[in-house]
């Protein structure tokens, strides 16, 4: 019950585009077309899910105990940057056919603020679904980060859908890119809000 | 010649203001220009926090660039990067508690921001330490700039204040403090930076 | 303009670059250790005098079980009681500080943590809201929000945020008389 309540929570309620602007800049960068923003979810997927379990465990077996916590920030951005290189390697060599799909995403992940983002919120911050607030324990954090990148992918897709049409209508000249694309995304944001509440 | 080099030096920290701005013309860093912008106030303390970065970590790269192998250039600048964030952090939490709460996840979050690593990568690892500074304070200062009127037009709306001054009695517009408003302001001043600035 | 890139100075680069910044840090928390630990008891004491009548001397820390939950609390002779409360909000950890007086009424609360929603419930800082509890004597008013029956006005939009401060402050108000026949207790014997 819990775990569904923290995959509801994560996709709907906070979601880390729309509520929390995690992961911005890609979700403007990359939103123009359907397949490229299915491509860059996935591999955020991937890499938000495998990069929580790992911070968390350094953070939980080596920083804390060490009283190194002071470290958080730089240690987690290195561990985030090496997996994306290992992700990119391994992939490469056992599947190229996903390697294709998700590989010129991948180094554009280090620099995603919602990778980083997830892995400190983990680790630092008590959360509340439904009952009393907690730290999250490794599973609750495997679920947390999985469903939080889902949401991620949702509100990309959605938002690129959006844009296809956009790019085929008549914007009137200042508003042309980004700004009619940012009011737009105000507006799925506001949808979101309709969920605020549930969890 | 002399004029020349003054006029160069000078227009590295305009230059950030408008026509290099990070945030309306290059489009960069875009996370904490929506999050922390609640209100002017929080926005200034966002922009002044990347500044401090900007600056620190544009002067000890132009000073290490060059004995670094080009390969591995990418993870130095990171570590150096996260290095002045972590004392940032560690300030903040000593010294502007309550700034450092408000703010809270996006302060270590400067380590992502593609503005500090851009600068980093496009102009501070092929210049001399002197000019990376203010190249860091220009670009710096047009972040807070931006960050300062858009925080102040979400408050003017969303709360009726200005840095903290209640004009109206209530509340305001509530949907501009949050989400929505943030992407919707910042859309909307897009536009008449576009209309009015942008193109003369 | 760069070096060249061999194994060989890649890690030894990389690696020097990895101590000098962790050396760096080292030093930067060995600095700021004190001053962070400083600033946290500063603002634990200004809120002690926020939300108590003024009082002389130093407010004594202690804690108490009740109801299966720890609490953590500040006596300050002849003022009354300071209870750090924490109770869940509508996200995340509300930690309100009541200040209770000896009369057993509420002085004053303020805030110690809290995430509420920016323009909603991070309102529960704000006068507007916290005012009205300020000398709450539970025996007249009813401690829970109008919508439960109560006398609490609760943020326009934040009922969650409003009766979760409503339950910090209940909650508060019960450890006192706790600790109040704790010490009663131990009086006579």
């Amino acid at each position: 019950m819990e775990y569904i309540l923290i995959i509801i929570s994560a996709i709907f309620v906070n979601n880390i585009l729309l509520s929390q602007f995690l992961g911005i800049c890609p979700f403007l960068g990359v939103s123009n077309k359907l397949n490229t923003a299915v491509g860059m979810s996935g591999a955020v997927c991937f890499v938000i899910t495998l990069a929580t379990v790992v911070t968390y465990l350094i953070n939980q077996y080596v920083l804390v105990p060490f009283g190194l916590t002071f470290l958080q920030t730089i240690s987690f951005i290195l561990v985030i940057a090496a997996l994306v290189q290992m992700v990119e390697i391994v992939l490469k060599k056992i599947s190229p056919s996903l390697y294709q799909a998700l590989g010129i995403f991948l180094p554009l992940i280090t620099t995603n603020c919602a990778v980083l983002g997830v892995a400190i919120n983990v680790v630092s911050k008590e959360f509340s679904f439904g009952g009393e607030a907690h730290m999250l324990n490794l599973g609750e954090a495997t679920v947390y980060a999985l469903a939080t990148a889902l949401g991620y992918g949702l509100a990309m897709c959605l938002f690129a859908g959006i844009r296809e049409h956009l790019s085929m209508n008549d914007v009137p000249k200042p508003f042309k890119g980004l700004p009619i694309a940012l009011i737009t995304a105000g507006i799925m944001a506001m949808a979101f809000l309709g969920f605020s509440g549930i969890v | 010649m002399r004029e020349d080099q003054t006029m160069s030096k000078f227009s590295l920290i305009t230059k950030g203001l408008v026509k290099e701005n990070p945030v309306f013309v290059l489009v960069l860093g875009m996370c904490p220009t929506l999050a922390t912008t609640t209100s002017a106030m929080n926005g200034l303390m966002m922009g002044l926090a990347t500044t401090f970065v900007l600056i620190l970590s544009n002067i000890v790269i132009s000073l290490i660039a060059p004995r670094v192998p080009d390969k591995v250039r990418i993870p130095v600048y990171i570590v150096v990067i996260a290095t002045f964030v972590t004392v940032l952090q560690l300030l903040m939490q000593a010294y502007l508690p309550s700034v450092y709460e408000t703010l809270g996840l996006f302060i270590p979050l400067i380590v992502v921001n593609c503005i500090v690593l851009g600068r980093a990568e496009a102009f501070a690892n092929k210049n001399t330490m002197g000019d990376s500074a203010l190249d860091g304070i220009g670009i710096g200062l047009g972040f807070t700039l931006a960050l300062t009127v858009i925080g102040l037009v979400r408050e003017i709306l969303g709360s009726g204040s200005i840095f903290g001054l209640k004009f109206i009695e209530g509340d305001g517009i509530l949907a501009f403090v949050m989400a929505p408003g943030a992407f919707i302001a910042l859309g909307y001043l897009m536009v008449l930076f576009n209309k009015f600035v942008a193109k003369k | 303009m760069a070096a060249k890139s061999t194994l060989l100075n890649m890690v030894v680069c990389l690696s020097a670059v990895c101590l000098a910044c962790s050396a760096v840090l080292a030093v930067a928390n060995a600095v700021t250790l004190e001053p962070i630990a400083q600033a946290q008891v500063a603002k634990t004491n200004a809120s002690i005098a926020q939300v108590l009548p003024e009082f002389s001397g130093d407010a004594v820390k202690g804690s108490i079980e009740y109801a299966g939950v720890n609490y953590d609390y500040y006596k300050a002779e002849g003022a009354g009681y300071a209870i750090v409360s924490n109770v869940t909000g509508f996200s995340g950890t509300l930690s309100v500080m009541v200040g209770v007086d000896l009369n057993g009424n509420v002085h004053n609360t303020a805030v110690l943590a809290q995430s509420e929603t920016p323009g909603l419930g991070a309102k529960c800082t704000e006068e507007g809201f916290a005012a009205q509890f300020r000398g709450w004597d539970p025996a007249v008013k009813v401690l829970a929000v109008k919508k439960d029956g109560g006398d609490v006005d609760a943020i326009t939009a934040s009922t969650i945020t409003s009766r979760a401060y409503t339950l910090a402050i209940a909650n508060a108000l019960a450890v006192v008389k706790e600790i109040t026949a704790n010490e009663g207790g131990s009086d006579n014997e």
